[in-house]
């Protein structure tokens, strides 16, 4: 516990400066009465409630999400499908993922060493950024319903449109994805 | 508060079927739900931070007038940029554009920003470089861009219809 305690303060050091300061922060503008500064505080205060009480379920969610999705088996069926079939099990494995964008490279790397088409990689790669259900979940919660599916209907053609337009920009010959190494 | 209501009890009945299933598994996604939730944590303190003294100093008039209803286009722009700019994880860009709608922001421009966040990175383009070439990874954040400012105008043509 006390080489965890020792890294996460590290890993977060300017965080925690920053979280300090704003405690001495509202005790002075308690202390002096200073309004601004007690605007500032019930900003914070607002936001602070109603963001804690949806995100502990949240990662509790997300937790139990990653340890019962089978990803693996997913992985098989693509680059052996293809057409219709083979958007369906990109998008499903994207939708399955946690992270940032940039994570999502590495995977583009080993769909493409599978045969994936030109087409499919970019679908996979709008799926990864726009419908993760961890992050649909997190949508849901802040923002509603109703903007999180609308924006989700919206965005999937689009971005299937993207990997239409990409196939039909590059070939094999003048794209291939490569990995880090 | 209903929201957190349906997500309490939804996450309570997801955690008991989980545990009757298979406790290790459980548990095992427990500590990584943790973990993430812990490794978050400070960042969104201080996004919570800016964020209030950001609204302290931008009066709610301007920002509604920037990226509220009346800002039009202009507005749609200036999200698509920052949006573009920014590296903000998923975890932390929701909560904050919640609470720029409860500041008077429109929906068609927070799922602008939301979808150039996600779909546009300008600062990871020298990783995406790495893996695609330069080509293919500016034509791809180009259609993204062009792809986030269309979700956004029809998000904003339906939002009043539906």
């Amino acid at each position: 516990m006390g080489d965890f305690m020792k890294d996460y303060i590290k890993k977060h050091r300017v965080d925690i400066i920053i979280f300090i300061l704003f405690l001495a922060f509202i005790v002075i503008s308690n202390v002096l009465n200073f309004n601004e500064g007690k605007k500032i505080i019930n900003n914070f205060k607002d936001s602070f409630i109603e963001m804690i009480s949806l995100i502990p379920f949240m990662f509790i969610l997300i937790g139990l999400f990653d340890v019962w999705v089978p990803k693996e088996k997913i992985e098989k069926h693509i680059g052996k499908s293809s057409g219709f079939l083979g958007i369906l099990w990109v998008i499903l494995l994207a939708m399955l993922q946690v992270g940032p964008l940039y994570g999502a490279f590495p995977v583009c790397y080993i769909l493409w060493k599978k045969g994936s088409s030109i087409k499919n990689i970019f679908i996979y790669l709008g799926a990864f950024s726009t419908m993760k259900i961890p992050m649909l979940a997190f949508e849901i919660g802040f923002l509603g319903l109703k903007f999180t599916i609308l924006r989700t209907i919206i965005t999937l053609p689009i971005f299937i449109i993207i990997g239409y337009l990409m196939e039909s920009i590059f070939d094999n010959k003048d794209f291939e994805v490569k990995s880090l190494k | 508060m209903l929201s957190i209501f349906i997500l309490s009890v939804f996450t309570i009945i997801c955690l008991i079927l989980s545990f009757i299933f298979d406790k290790k598994k459980t548990i095992e996604g427990l500590k990584k739900g943790a973990k993430m939730f812990l490794n978050l944590l400070p960042a969104f303190l201080t996004i919570l931070i800016l964020v209030s003294i950001v609204l302290f100093l931008i009066p709610k008039e301007v920002l509604i007038k920037w990226l509220g209803k009346e800002s039009g286009f202009l507005g749609m722009i200036i999200a698509a940029l920052v949006g573009s700019i920014s590296l903000i994880p998923g975890f932390i860009a929701y909560p904050l554009g919640k609470i720029l709608v409860n500041s008077g922001v429109t929906y068609s421009v927070i799922a602008i920003f939301i979808t150039t966040l996600m779909m546009v990175g300008i600062i990871t383009l020298p990783i995406e470089k790495k893996f695609f070439g330069l080509k293919s990874a500016l034509i791809r954040n180009a259609f993204s861009f062009i792809g986030a400012i269309i979700v956004g105008v029809l998000i904003g043509l339906l939002w009043g219809i539906l």
